[in-house]
């Protein structure tokens, strides 16, 4: 579609903001007065608080306020059911500590300074009890959960059994993914201040809607009462979808105090107050006829559960979909753990999922012999395998032979360990990437003024994916004026309700809003009326499509590393995504996202795991030193290509999710091509250097390298 | 306790009592009102709050307010503004060398601060030749270099491609 800003790699409209330091996030919010508030969390993962001791603390300079259990205001009860982001978060609510790291305690001053001294005088005393931490050691408490966001925890097709056994080649391999922290760079944190009976929360909510409800239904408060603003956010990739402790304890504080509070996690309050990503033990069973074609697929995820709140990590949800093969089985199991509570993560369930088969699938392809690009177009159904739907659009084969041709696959070195650039031994890998496709209910307000400038309302968020700008370019396009008249204004809970960024639902679910309503104002101005005092509202939602059509975005990723032959270190040394998102609204923006998500990838692979002290439940290297991210010098060329396309399918608009779809598979090409570089094949995710070099010792690969 | 601290931000002269245990970037944002530059750890871990201390980068989070006495500093809101862009300010919006932009101004900062290392021959880990001053901005060198600023979003493709266009100006 050519003559539009759709689509156009545009600079954000938000970009001046962000460089030059006047993009407002939550903690740049300003109250006057504001009193300072420091959260103190458990010291234990298990058991009962026995005693508050906070005479020291009370009596320390400035301190104007320390609230726990004991004194803490009468709020909504905890419940499981509902909307586990938009129900009631109460805090310092019960004795019980649920896991190492919950909040105990809130100490308020009059400085942040004399507030972070004092939260270090409150003794908290508890009878501890013995908890469950380690979730292999655990297994024998793993269940079978009610439901996945997916559909059920289980599925089979065909007899597994008999489809394994006819294989020609086969792989039974159990990997392992650690858990993982989200690290946003900005700490959640909250402002609250009380006008009255009203409330205003400025925090950094992902889901402006569900953190509205949540703070009011807390406070057992009407909704109206409450505005939550979330103007700016600094990251989430799910870290950020509800609410947390801050806000709750900041508007308490605030309420009691009559004065504005703000209450900031600190990093490593980050790792525990906030959610994670579960860690997982998968399964993968794959056979083969000697034609490369799949006789049998099983994958088999077992992942911790906190034990205050379930939450499924659905791994094995996108097998279900990739590949073709006759014979079939997933199952999902949860370990209760008293363990910090886990939720979604950079593409829930796929992420990790995709960690393990798409490995499993390159372990598969050498033992065929068989190009492990050729393995997977081999495979590819002409249909949904379980569902036996059509796909609303796939082009997973596309993604393949495209980036196989630019990336240069053919110069893989079809034996591992043979290629050397002096101490590299340097290797080549691929894998597939998949990602559920969703949409929900959005509605959207658009004015048009008297000059025709526009403006577009949401309660939806831009957590960095581009979302102010994507909308700015959808009015622009449907009502023909230069973007420069519009401006989006988003992440306020006055505005019209959307279900704000996660899933990567954000821009199917809100950009057929905005057009709606953009096209509302046009009949208006067809039928002559304005152009100004225009208004028009409306709300889209996803429809038969979900049911009938088979709803994924594609993609294969191309990695090229190096491994130290003498320390086991890996670097990656370029990287190439394809993708298959639909209608891309932004390539800059868009392609922003998929490096993103891949380097995110190579972090999975390489870098990130939160460790766990089996003796206590906490995650012992909770801050950015110990907890490892990609840095600067971890990333060279990484670059995404987008495909033409267009899902009429998933939105009138034609666009699929973008945010996520970049990490699906990333690790695995990673971990395939550390395999090719010097054939040793790690399944215990991250693959650091201590896990290379023991491969590189066994005696096979000794001599191999010699 | 406090302290007195007479110090420049961004040109202007400020004389304050602030607690001993202030960190300038606590002073910067809850003080002066300046929350251009961010809090990401509070532990010079992440590069969020990066400034430059009379020209020099450094994280503010480090450096104690009670420190800065007679110290010129300059923070994101001192580069430039929406109007009046920075080059590396315009060649990061140019190159979406961000994505939800909270790293982003330490990131710039320091970019800032690290091209003038180099103008000055400071070598990096990745330099090989530590006689040899270098005649042309490498982006071996810029990825190391800037390697203490994290970009969880990771837009370091695009921050690298950034600062390389803003060097070469």
């Amino acid at each position: 579609m050519p003559d539009t800003i759709l689509g156009q790699p545009i600079d954000r409209i938000d970009g001046k903001a962000k460089v030059t330091g006047a993009a407002r996030y939550a903690g740049d919010a300003r109250a006057a007065q504001p009193a300072f508030g420091v959260i103190v969390t458990s010291t234990v993962g298990r058991g009962t608080i026995t005693k508050v001791d906070i005479k020291e603390a009370q009596a320390a300079p400035g301190v104007v306020l320390v609230m726990s259990h004991e004194n803490a205001p009468a709020q909504a009860p905890f419940k499981h059911e509902g909307d586990r982001h938009a129900r009631p978060k109460p805090q310092l609510y019960e004795a019980r500590v649920h896991y190492y790291g919950e909040p105990v305690a809130l100490v308020v001053a009059d400085t942040f300074e004399q507030a972070t001294a004092a939260a270090r005088l409150v003794r908290v005393s508890y009878q501890t009890e013995v908890g469950a931490y380690d979730l292999a050691g655990s297994r024998r408490l793993a269940y079978t959960p009610a439901e996945l966001v997916q559909g059920k925890p289980d599925s089979s097709l065909g007899d597994f059994d008999k489809g394994f056994a006819a294989g020609a080649q086969k792989v039974d391999a159990t990997y392992t993914t650690p858990y993982q922290s989200h690290n946003p760079m900005e700490l959640v944190g909250s402002l609250a201040q009380w006008d009255g009976d009203r409330l205003t929360v400025h925090c950094a909510t992902q889901m402006v809607d569900a953190s509205h409800h949540s703070i009011a239904s807390t406070l057992q408060i009407p909704l109206e009462n409450v505005e939550v603003i979330s103007e700016y956010i600094g990251g989430g990739f799910g870290g950020k979808l509800p609410i947390y402790g801050d806000a709750i304890l900041a508007a308490l504080a605030a309420k009691q105090l009559k004065r504005p509070v703000k209450v900031t996690l600190t990093r490593q309050q980050m790792f525990s107050v906030t959610t994670h990503r579960a860690a997982t033990i998968q399964r993968v069973r794959l056979a083969a006829g000697s034609d490369g074609k799949l006789t049998a697929i099983a994958h088999e995820v077992i992942s911790q559960s906190a034990r205050l709140d379930e939450f499924v990590e659905s791994a094995a949800a996108s097998t279900r979909s990739m590949y073709a093969a006759p014979n079939r089985l997933t199952r999902h199991r949860v370990v209760p753990l008293d363990m910090p509570v886990s939720d979604s993560m950079r593409a829930p369930g796929d992420a990790v999922g995709q960690l393990a088969i798409e490995q499993a699938m390159d372990e598969l392809a050498y033992k065929l012999d068989l190009d492990p690009v050729e393995l997977r177009l081999r495979n590819e159904p002409q249909e949904d395998p379980e569902k036996h739907i059509p796909y609303s659009t796939r082009k997973l084969v596309e993604c393949l032979q495209k980036g196989a041709a630019e990336f240069g696959w053919d110069k893989r070195p079809r034996t591992p360990g043979t290629l050397k650039d002096g101490q590299w031994l340097v290797g080549f890998g691929m894998a597939g990437a998949i990602r559920g496709n969703y949409r929900r209910p959005a509605t959207a307000k658009v004015r048009m003024d008297e000059n025709r400038h526009v403006t577009v309302e949401m309660d939806m968020t831009d957590i960095g994916t581009g979302s102010y700008t994507i909308f700015a370019q959808v009015a622009a396009d449907a009502l023909g004026v230069p973007i420069e008249q519009v401006t989006v204004r988003l992440g306020d809970s006055s505005y019209p309700q959307t279900p704000g960024s996660g899933g990567s639902f954000g821009a199917a679910s809100c950009a057929p809003a905005v057009h709606d309503a953009c096209m509302e104002i046009k009949k208006k101005l067809d039928a002559g009326q304005g152009p100004g005092n225009l208004q028009a509202e409306a709300k889209s939602a996803p429809g038969e499509e979900f049911k009938k059509f088979s709803q994924y975005s594609y993609g294969a990723h191309f990695a090229e590393v190096g491994v130290d032959a003498a320390t086991g270190e890996v670097r990656l040394r370029r990287m190439l995504g394809v993708f298959d998102a639909g209608r891309i609204y932004n390539s800059k923006t868009a392609r922003s996202q998929l490096i993103g998500g891949m380097i995110w990838g190579v972090g999975s692979a390489l870098h990130e795991n939160a460790v766990v002290d089996l003796r206590y439940g906490q995650f012992v290297n909770h801050d950015l030193a110990g907890y490892h991210v990609p840095v600067h010098a971890d990333v060279p060329a990484v670059d995404a290509i987008m495909l033409p396309g267009f899902d009429d399918k998933s939105n009138e608009m034609g666009s699929k999710g973008v945010g996520e779809l970049g990490i699906c598979g990333a690790g695995a090409a990673v971990a395939n091509a550390i395999y090719n570089a010097c054939g040793v094949r790690v399944r215990d995710y991250p693959i650091t250097p201590d896990k290379v070099l023991n491969g590189l010792m066994r005696p096979a690969n000794v001599a191999q390298q010699r | 306790m406090t302290v007195d601290v007479g110090l420049t931000v961004n040109g202007a002269h400020h004389d304050l009592k602030v607690d001993s245990r202030t960190t300038l970037l606590d002073l910067l944002r809850e003080h002066l009102g300046l929350t251009g530059t961010k809090k990401g750890c509070d532990h010079g871990q992440c590069g969020a709050c990066t400034v430059l201390v009379d020209g020099v980068r450094k994280n503010a989070c480090l450096l104690l307010a009670a420190s800065m006495d007679e110290r010129g500093i300059v923070t994101i809101e001192g580069l430039g503004n929406e109007q009046a862009l920075h080059p590396m300010q315009a060649a990061f919006v140019a190159h979406d060398g961000f994505q939800c932009g909270y790293c982003t101004p330490g990131q710039i900062c320091s970019a800032v601060g690290m091209l003038s290392e180099i103008k000055r021959g400071l070598p990096s880990a990745v330099t090989a030749d530590l006689e040899e001053p270098m005649v042309e901005l490498q982006e071996a060198e810029v990825r190391e270099r800037m390697s203490g600023n994290i970009c969880r979003c990771a837009a370091y493709p695009n921050i690298v491609a950034a600062i390389l266009d803003a060097g070469k100006a």
